[in-house]
């Protein structure tokens, strides 16, 4: 095991800093001269001469990388040019939201999911099956900022249960924090739910099919067990796969549900940034995402390995 | 086995329908819809659906129809090309690594991972921070977040195929590497990459159409379905209509590609069915 996790954290070393040569080409290299982007049309040309002096953006760029680089490992993403502060402790503010509100669209998504699934899988091509089935395509279809509008739109325009949106901190207590996040988290969790169910389906019809699960059958053991025991683990493997995946794409799409419901996470952040022209917000917004999704593929390939040893010794 | 009869399959069959009327109402929408789609009518703004505008009317008074109808060809030509440059990049990428093998194919897979950092949502962001929001800005976003997928695909078929008896024969006839990957590897490994590039297609749209929401997309006045959502969601209270009718133009279409995607995977590799 020693050996993999090794293998694995050398790849997501390399793998990280193509992460951070991509943001940097993109916001550096790609727009010619940021400094520029950053003025406007209204910068005057000395303005802009010295906000490159400034940025260092007179430097060669591989001098630049380097230094940018070695800054975001210390924790140093630059300063906003809108706030005037770190950008660091600018994500750092915006994480409370962003981070419980995909946290809890991942429990709604596994809680829904897998049992679900193991139900379709063991209800296989039975009415129960199907209507897992139908749901999950369904599911599937609805892009999530419309489920988020659907949910406004009942919740809070017909039957005025819950507010439309905003988010007043967690400085009143886990209760009104948690219910504004819930809405968002149910419509941010119910699409990636939908492709859960169905990984988690094919992979207990795939071993439910195996010989050693016939056999527990044949000992006897009870259809609850055989499922518990025998076959839940194995199938573990592409479910933890494919949940880890979307763990990733909820960071994204929590993105979009902040818009939709106004609350003040990374996505209002970098979205916010870009009509400010400010940069290194976006840079290091997309930095600190990015990166977190490279960081859970690695947690999910140790995951991987330590569920099923075959894959270590590959 | 007997190959299967694709209308006999459910799936496929509905599936194929509904995108058979996605790109009918879109060819219709380029000559010819109810209403002009961007002509506006101060006097009938915000109305529900009556007989003169079925879906009902926007804030600035168009026909939601119309708009609906014209926003299909966006999110097409926006799913079309997004997943073309996908497709395009990461199959080159992963031919090329799989077939190479050694550091480069160490080098370029670390690189498709770090792209896989990068979905749609975050491309985009980037990319408007330093070139304005569009559709172009879309496509690329969306195209460069199915790399991944597709380079894998590609390195895989390439590692399976590269060392079976056809490739190996080819080679000792003489061929070279350009021929034997475009001749003899690629067309072996084309059924996976199909129905890869059906499936992404409505996620193509989907993306389309989240990022015309944020406002990093497709800008107005022109139609699609994401704009039009995010423009519904300030008269939510005044015409739920308006964000209905627009949100279940996407789901029916994601719903319709989706299916067509799963019939082809079953029809063209049953393994996996």
């Amino acid at each position: 095991m020693r050996r993999y996790v090794a293998r694995r954290a050398a790849a997501l070393v390399a793998t990280l800093v193509f992460v951070s040569a991509l943001v940097f080409v993109v916001v550096r290299v790609l727009p010619g001269d940021p400094a520029a982007i950053i003025m406007g049309t209204e910068g005057s040309p000395e303005a802009t001469a010295r906000l490159r002096e400034a940025m260092g953006l007179n430097r060669p760029l591989p001098v630049q990388y380097v230094e940018w680089l070695a800054g975001a490992l210390r924790g140093d993403l630059g300063r906003s040019i809108q706030y005037d502060l770190p950008v660091g402790s600018l994500i750092v503010t915006r994480l409370p939201v962003t981070l419980p509100l995909a946290l809890l669209a991942a429990v709604f998504m596994v809680a829904a999911a897998v049992p679900l699934g193991i139900y379709a899988a063991t209800h296989h091509r039975r009415a129960g099956d199907y209507a897992a089935m139908i749901l999950s395509q369904v599911g599937i279809s609805v892009p999530q900022f419309w489920s988020g509008l659907l949910l406004i739109l009942f919740f809070s325009v017909q039957l005025g249960w819950v507010r439309a949106g905003g988010f007043d901190g967690w400085s009143s207590g886990p209760g009104p924090a948690l219910r504004a996040l819930l809405l968002p988290a149910v419509a941010l969790g119910l699409f990636q739910a939908a492709v859960l169910v169905r990984a988690t389906r094919s992979a207990v019809l795939d071993v439910l099919r195996e010989d050693y699960v016939r056999t527990a059958r044949a000992k006897g053991l009870s259809e609850g067990r055989v499922v518990g025991l025998h076959t839940f683990r194995n199938a573990l493997i592409p479910v933890v796969t494919v949940a880890g995946i979307q763990l990733g794409q909820l960071m994204a799409g929590a993105i979009v549900l902040e818009s939709v419901f106004a609350l003040p996470g990374l996505g209002r952040l970098a979205l916010g940034a870009i009509g400010a022209r400010d940069l290194p917000v976006v840079q290091g917004v997309a930095l600190f995402v990015a990166s977190s999704i490279v960081f859970i593929n690695f947690a999910v390939d140790l995951a991987y390995g330590w569920l099923d040893p075959r894959i270590r010794y590959e | 086995m007997a190959r299967r009869r694709p209308l006999r399959h459910v799936t496929f069959t509905v599936g194929l329908a509904i995108t058979a009327a996605l790109l009918v109402v879109a060819g219709l929408s380029l000559v010819y819809t109810p209403d002009d789609p961007l002509a506006m009518s101060m006097t009938a703004r915000l109305e529900g659906p009556t007989g003169g505008h079925p879906f009902g009317t926007d804030q600035f008074g168009r026909d939601i129809l119309s708009r609906v109808m014209t926003g299909a060809v966006t999110s097409i030509a926006v799913g079309v090309i997004a997943v073309s440059i996908g497709a395009g990049i990461g199959v080159l990428l992963g031919l090329l690594s799989g077939y190479g093998g050694g550091w480069p194919d160490e080098t370029l897979m670390r690189l498709v991972d770090a792209v896989q950092g990068f979905p749609a949502i975050l491309s985009a962001l980037l990319f408007t921070a330093v070139f304005s929001p569009g559709m172009v800005v879309s496509m690329a976003a969306i195209g460069i977040a199915f790399v991944p997928a597709f380079a894998r695909l590609a390195r895989g078929a390439v590692l399976e195929l590269r060392e079976r008896e056809f490739v190996v024969a080819a080679r000792a006839l003489g061929g070279g590497d350009g021929r034997l990957l475009v001749r003899h590897i690629l067309p072996n490994a084309l059924p996976p990459l199909i129905v890869q590039a059906t499936t992404s297609f409505p996620v193509a749209i989907l993306a389309e159409a989240a990022l015309a929401y944020l406002g990093l997309g497709t800008q107005p006045p022109y139609p699609s379905w994401g704009l039009m959502l995010k423009e519904a969601q300030n008269f939510l209270s005044l015409n739920p209509w308006f964000a209905v009718f627009p949100g279940g133009a996407i789901a029916l279409t994601v719903l319709g590609l989706n299916l067509l995607g799963d019939g082809l995977r079953d029809l063209l590799d049953p393994k996996t069915a």
